[in-house]
């Protein structure tokens, strides 16, 4: 016979349980995210060649800061159009940086190595810079102004998303 | 009985530190073909299709028509 002063305690125990449970899931992490309008997070990362570039040596630049893996379809489709807006938009005043997050080097590798990719590649197998951006899927953009705003955040990528890019990007150099 | 209780939610409490959230750049391995509910999307499209068609019970894989297999 189960007395009940034992099943109190039985559900009290299980309701605390549940509600630690589900503090441990909503408890977020207290890190800065990129916003529009607001500064973008300062990166330094190394490049294909190890030399580290940080988004300060592209200042007075509109940057297309875009976060892709290899594993990542989406990302698969956006590197033709970011080819495409390189060769259009360089010498406007554009740089295309492109941070790889994928954690085995060797696949971002076979990717580059499969496709034309000659606007600026960094790579991040830690992770540390989409958590400072806020990254929420993969791939996400971020369009930043001459003054180090973010413009523009961009989640996802489908082919038809190239030309909206385009039109901000021509948006912000035209400033 | 209150010893039992501190030990549950002693043990309770450890099992939240098995909680992890997967962010969207470490989901390499979860990508992976290996890891997908169905190896090949169009198959299993085909096959439920064909599945629901026969069976004469469409709407179990929340397709809408008949028995003919038409739809």
């Amino acid at each position: 016979m189960v007395g009940a002063k034992t099943l109190n305690t039985v559900r009290v125990s299980f309701v605390s349980f549940i509600l630690a449970g589900l503090l441990a899931l909503t408890a977020s992490p207290a890190w800065t995210e990129a916003r529009v309008s607001a500064p973008a997070p300062s990166f330094a990362l190394p490049g294909p060649d190890g030399s580290t570039r940080s988004l300060a040596d592209y200042s007075g630049d509109i940057v297309y800061v875009d976060f892709w893996a290899s594993w990542c379809g989406p990302c698969l489709k956006s590197f033709p159009v970011m080819e495409a807006l390189h060769q259009r938009y360089a010498d406007q005043g554009l740089s295309i940086v492109a941070i790889n997050v994928d954690q085995r080097r060797e696949d971002a590798d076979a990717f580059l190595s499969a496709r034309e990719a000659s606007f600026a590649v960094l790579f991040d197998d830690a992770g540390v810079t989409p958590q400072q951006f806020g990254v929420k899927g993969m791939p996400t953009s971020f369009l930043i102004d001459r003054e180090g705003l973010v413009r523009h955040i961009h989640q996802g990528f489908r082919k038809s998303d190239g030309e909206a890019i385009e039109r901000l990007i021509q948006e912000a150099l035209a400033e | 009985m209150s010893r039992s209780v501190a030990l549950f939610m002693l043990l309770a409490a450890a099992l939240l530190a098995g909680c992890e959230t997967v962010q969207p750049w470490e989901r390499a391995y979860l990508s992976e073909r290996e890891m997908q509910w169905v190896s090949d999307g169009r198959e299993a499209v085909l096959i439920n299709h064909t599945y629901s068609s026969k069976e004469a019970a469409s709407g179990g894989f929340g397709a809408a028509g008949g028995g003919c297999g038409c739809r």
